[in-house]
């Protein structure tokens, strides 16, 4: 039963907190730009054909211009030599963003530990989750964009995210 | 056979002693002597190794028996009609003077000397464009030179800018400023990759546009080098069979037999019959998936999406089976040297025949769908064509080589695990365009399908795994209960298979091409120095002899078609 304004308002209209109709509309339209590099990025695929498919969870839109995403998985090792295009990428998309680390790789280097190797992508850019596995299961992505999917519940318009990140580019 | 080429060799260089190793005529030669010998050697029809398969370096600063000079040069040829296999090797002491480039007699030296000029720091003299290839523009040092510290990583501020590369491009096909100037336009760069949809992976494909015509094309990789061949110099034998998953990632397991084939050979072990034919069903089915993949992107690449379901949906499916057998899905590391992780499960045969009809259904299903259909025809016929010359020249390899005609497989004109005994073809193209780089590729599904269907009948019972400690592990109840078993099991966990002294090339038909393995062992359990022949590395050193004078959006389809795997391509 509607209580207060709601309640003088009748049945068309909802009243909601701004935070709240935001959140919602960008948990369940992710706009993934898949940085794919790597073993990890055939995974991805596997996870938006039609045996997983991601559309279930309305990240299917996958686009390849940064400048149209707000989701960015990075899939596989990232070198040295790659490290500058992933920030400029990064830097290319709009707030509010969010990133997954997909992979042993892209978290931490994985089994490359060595002189061209990027040991974790979060020394380059700010990441929200990280999918562990070489490579990780389809299931995992899933699983990890309903991580981002709650985690964008908790946050505010109000709240500009990861203002004061520093990697080793900056 | 060989007996033949080493008698040519001695006819026509009476100072030169050959030598064989395994199934390779090796010859050592004065630097002096390099411009000299390369030429005869690719241009005298006696001798005609129309193939320079690779090139790369030793650095020999810690070798037990170290030779005069720190490093050695070797390039590795072929003649595949008369199957030679060719090493040729010469010392080099200063690698600032280095060794002449013989890019002017193979296209596939221009990529393969800068890459030893990048890792190892060996001048080529008068190569065209001798810089960086692997490691990025700011790099300092060589890191495959044994001084190098394996973790001094450096890091790259920014991506290189390759305008002068494509100027010079342009101008040495005779288009400079005055031309532009007069036909009153100005060139467009414009950079495909290296994060671009089309490139399936890490590649920069940077091309000077007049309209929608590509007048010239550089193109840069190196985006995904992983340091495999520094990361193996510092593994055991079967600590790099992980490392090997990851080359080819879309048929994980041919590259880990073609490494296990590759040690095996030069211990002269003879693997179980059972576990041969695994390793002929497992190779074909993983050129099967390798295909899949390839066919359905760059099927996307062209618009056709429902290909992509028709194709990729088998593969997914696939992964049950090769999951259920390997525990993974696309990382199976399931060889060791010596034989098979495990056998086949009970009951794979119906599995595999599954889905051996799934596949065939849905490749029928797609090939419906391009073989009579006017708009692929169109896009794809004439398009980048590549002539056999050219494609040999560059070391093209595999499915892209046989597309131009030339009928090179190694299952055929070298085989091993008893190859010679199935009934297949080879298919060939007649054109060399993107049309017949996907239609061979189709044809060689059913090729493949077939070699696992007469497999599978002939399999005998039996181990799959020697029965030699050497190298393989001693069953758990003698690790419990027995000190020599405990001994046995702890040295080749820890200390690794042990491979006597000596250099070897071993050769094997993976799904893009001949993948090989150069290797330098040291007696000890781990390789001095292991070097990958990446097919991919070379069609992709060929690419743009296809796409120059082609419009722009055949250069994406083209590159779909050649199949370029990131892993394998950078290493
Ligand atoms: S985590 Fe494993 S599978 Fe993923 S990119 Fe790295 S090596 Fe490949």
């Amino acid at each position: 039963m509607a209580l207060g304004i709601e309640a003088g308002l009748g049945d068309s209209v909802l009243t909601t907190k701004l935070d709240e109709i935001i959140n919602w509309g960008r948990q369940y339209s992710l706009w993934p730009m898949v940085f794919g590099t790597a073993c990890c990025a055939i995974e991805f695929m596997s996870a938006a054909a039609s045996q997983h498919d991601i559309s279930r969870f309305g990240a299917e839109v996958v686009r390849f211009s940064p400048r149209q995403a707000d989701l960015m998985l990075v899939c596989g090792t990232i070198s040295y030599k790659q490290a500058p295009i992933l920030k400029r990428i990064y830097d290319q998309m709009p707030d509010p963003r969010w990133v997954v680390a997909m992979g042993a790789c892209a978290s931490s280097g994985g089994i490359y530990d060595n002189y061209c190797t990027v040991q974790g992508i979060d020394t380059v850019i700010p990441v929200d989750v990280f999918i562990s596995g070489c490579p990780p299961r389809p299931e995992a992505v899933l699983d990890a964009l309903m991580k981002i999917q709650e985690k964008i519940q908790t946050e505010s318009v109000l709240v500009d995210r990861h203002k004061d990140f520093k990697g080793i580019l900056d | 056979m060989t007996d033949s080429l080493t008698d040519k060799l001695q006819v026509l260089f009476p100072e030169i002693e050959p030598r064989t190793v395994l199934d390779c005529t090796v010859i050592d030669i004065d630097p002096q002597a390099v411009p000299q010998v390369m030429e005869r050697l690719k241009t005298y029809p006696d001798l005609g190794f129309s193939l320079l398969l690779d090139i790369t370096a030793i650095d020999y600063l810690t070798y037990p028996q170290k030779p005069a000079a720190r490093f050695c040069v070797v390039y590795t040829l072929r003649n595949w009609e008369r199957n030679w296999l060719l090493q040729v090797r010469t010392p080099v002491a200063d690698p600032e003077h280095g060794v002449e480039s013989v890019a002017h007699l193979w296209g596939s030296a221009d990529w393969a000397e800068r890459e030893v000029y990048d890792q190892y720091g060996i001048i080529f003299r008068n190569h065209p464009d001798l810089r960086r290839i692997l490691n990025h523009w700011q790099f300092e040092g060589h890191p495959l030179r044994k001084d190098y510290d394996i973790f001094k990583g450096q890091i790259c501020y920014e991506a290189d800018s390759l305008e002068k590369e494509i100027r010079a491009r342009l101008a040495s096909k005779g288009i400079d400023e005055s031309t532009m100037q007069d036909i009153n336009t100005e060139m467009m760069f414009l950079n495909l990759g290296p994060s671009h949809p089309a490139t399936h992976g890490a590649i920069r494909i940077f091309t000077a546009l007049d309209g929608e015509t590509i007048m010239a094309n550089v193109n840069e990789i190196g985006y995904l080098h992983r340091g495999f061949e520094k990361t193996a110099e510092n593994r055991t034998y079967n600590q790099i069979i992980p490392l090997t998953d990851r080359l080819n990632y879309c048929s994980a397991l041919m590259n880990n037999i073609g490494y296990a084939k590759a040690i095996e050979s030069w211990l002269g072990l003879e693997i179980t019959e059972r576990a041969m034919f695994m390793r002929v069903v497992l190779s074909e089915f993983f050129r099967v998936q390798d295909h899949l993949v390839c066919l359905a992107a760059n099927l996307v690449d062209m618009g056709g999406l429902t290909n992509y379901w028709y194709l990729y949906n088998e593969k997914e499916a696939s992964y049950d089976f090769i999951s259920r057998l390997t525990g993974a899905r696309l990382t199976s590391s399931f060889t060791r040297i010596g034989g098979m992780y495990r056998d086949f499960y009970e009951g794979w045969e119906d599995d595999m025949e599954q889905q051996l009809k799934a596949i065939e259904k849905g490749v029928n299903d797609s090939l419906k769908l391009v073989l009579q259909n006017r708009i692929v025809h169109d896009r794809t016929q004439g398009t980048c064509v590549l002539s056999p010359e050219t494609a040999l020249s560059y070391g093209y390899t595999g499915p892209n080589l046989r597309s131009t005609g030339v009928s090179f497989d190694i299952r055929k004109d070298n085989p091993y695990y008893n190859y010679e005994s199935f009934d297949f073809c080879v298919p060939v193209g007649s054109h060399g365009d993107v049309y017949d780089r996907i239609m061979v590729r189709f044809e060689e599904i059913f090729e493949s399908i077939k070699i696992i269907r007469q497999a599978m009948k002939m399999i005998p019972e039996g181990p799959v795994f020697v029965d030699d400690h050497r190298v393989a592990l001693p069953p758990k109840d003698q690790v419990y209960n027995k000190i020599e078993g405990l001994a046995n099991h702890f040295k080749l966990i820890f200390e690794g298979v042990k491979v006597p002294a000596g250099e070897w090339y071993d050769s094997y038909e993976a799904a893009n091409g001949e993948l090989g393995f150069h290797f330098v062992a040291d007696g000890s359990g781990g390789p001095y120095k292991l070097k990958v022949r990446p097919p991919c590395f070379y069609a992709m050193g060929g690419f743009h002899e296809m796409i120059e004078g082609e419009m722009i959006a055949d250069a994406v389809i083209n590159l779909g078609s050649i199949n370029i795997i990131g892993g394998e391509l950078d290493r």
